[in-house]
This record gives C-alpha cells, structure tokens and sequence, in this order.
C-alpha cells in the first residue's frame, strides 16, 4: 500500500529545490533516510544533505532521526541550521 | 500568525513596542517584582561584511509551538511568573527590533537565568531563518552564536 507525502523546503534549500516543497508516493514503512534517496531523485544536492545530516528533518513539527518511518499524512521538512534570534 | 498583544507567543511581520510588551506582561499577577527583557535588533555588520538589510523567514506552525514550549519550560523550570517571546520576520532593517524575550518572576535572579536561557534555546530549537542582504549579494545565515 502506498501512501502519499509532502516535504517541504525552506531558506536556501527552497531556493536549491526551486520549489516551496514536493510530493512522494512511497510505500507504507518507508523511513526518513529511504526518503532521502527519493529526494535525491528530485534534487540530488538535498538528498545529499540530509544523508549527511547537515539539514534536520521534521515530521510533524518535531526534529526526528533518520530511522524514523513515515505515515500517511504526515507533514515532513527539510531545515537548514537556524538562524532566528537577532 | 498573530499580532494580538494578548498573545504571549507571537511570530508577526510589524514592529512592537518594548514599552507597551513590558505593561502587558506587568498585568500578569501583582507578584510579580522583577522583569528581565532580551531584546535583539538588526546590526550593520556581520563577519566583516556590511549588511544593508535582513530578512528573516520562519516555517509556520511549527515555528510557533517551539516558541510556545520555550515559554512554558522557561516558567516551569526557573520558576518565573511568566514569560512572552516575540520574533518579527520579513524585512527588517539595520536597527529595528527583530526579538523581544520578557521574563517575570518574583525576584530577578530567576528572570536573567530563564531570559538568557530562552534565547539561546529560541536560536537552537525555532525553525527561523535569517537571510542578510550585503555588498556581495544575498546569504542565509547558516547559524549564529
């Protein structure tokens, strides 16, 4: 069965992406660090990233680890280090 | 995102004032003896470069609850009366307002550790983005100490 994502982008990796975010249809049990690899399909410097942990990834608002497997509905992002604060 | 001075949590493109945050967070109980505020403004220069202009971008909703947690962990753990964290996005200039951190308690010693605290955890936990526009053209800011 599979099951339908959204990733979003932000800061320098929207402008890398050329896009605010993508959709991917993966499988049921896929885990963040699979996702990658489709991610790096669609823009391969990103997939890069993340397989490097140099961007964290969230899911649902939360920073999570790379074995984390993902479920339908869930809303996934790609953040680049923060910056906030002044 | 909201701009109601009621809310203690705020992510909003317009300036605030210090002045009118702090009578707000006065009203939050008459116990209260000793404010500490962090406020962090938009400088000129960065690295050696000459930044004509910031933009700062936030990921919605998520940006805010870490803002919220931040708040009810700073009043939990230092034992303050209450706190309000506010952070402006969008285009700022040199010199305007871009965070302002208020920290209430009763006595001051646990408002400076709870302020201090809050705003290095803001920096290390709230997807913010901060993008400075030089001489040299745009750069995100990778992280800031």
């Amino acid at each position: 069965m599979s099951i339908m994502i959204t990733v979003k982008y932000f800061a320098n990796l929207k402008q890398m992406a050329g896009k605010d975010e993508d959709q991917f249809d993966i499988s049921e049990g896929t885990t963040l660090e699979q996702l990658s690899d489709l991610i790096r399909q669609s823009v391969p410097q990103l997939g890069d990233m993340v397989r490097e942990k140099k961007v964290m990834i969230s899911v649902n608002y939360d920073v999570v680890p790379l074995d984390t497997v993902v479920k339908d509905g869930d809303e996934i992002a790609l953040l680049p280090p923060f910056s906030g604060g002044m | 995102m909201s701009t109601a001075l009621e809310s203690k949590v705020r992510i909003q493109r317009e300036d605030f004032s210090v002045t009118d945050e702090i009578e707000f967070m006065k009203k939050s109980s008459r116990n209260i003896g000793g404010i500490t505020t962090f406020l962090g403004t938009g400088r000129e220069l960065n690295k050696g470069e000459n930044i004509s202009e910031l933009n700062f971008e936030h990921y919605p909703q998520m940006a805010e609850k870490k803002l919220g947690e931040i708040r009810e962990r700073a009043i939990k753990d230092f034992g303050i009366i209450d706190m309000s964290i506010i952070h402006r996005i969008g285009h700022i200039d040199i010199g305007e307002n871009i965070v302002l951190i208020i920290a209430c308690g009763e006595h001051r010693q646990e408002t400076f550790k709870a302020c201090e605290w809050a705003i290095a955890e803001l920096k290390r936990t709230t997807p913010i983005w901060k993008r400075e526009t030089t001489t040299k053209g745009e750069v995100w800011v990778q992280a800031t100490p």
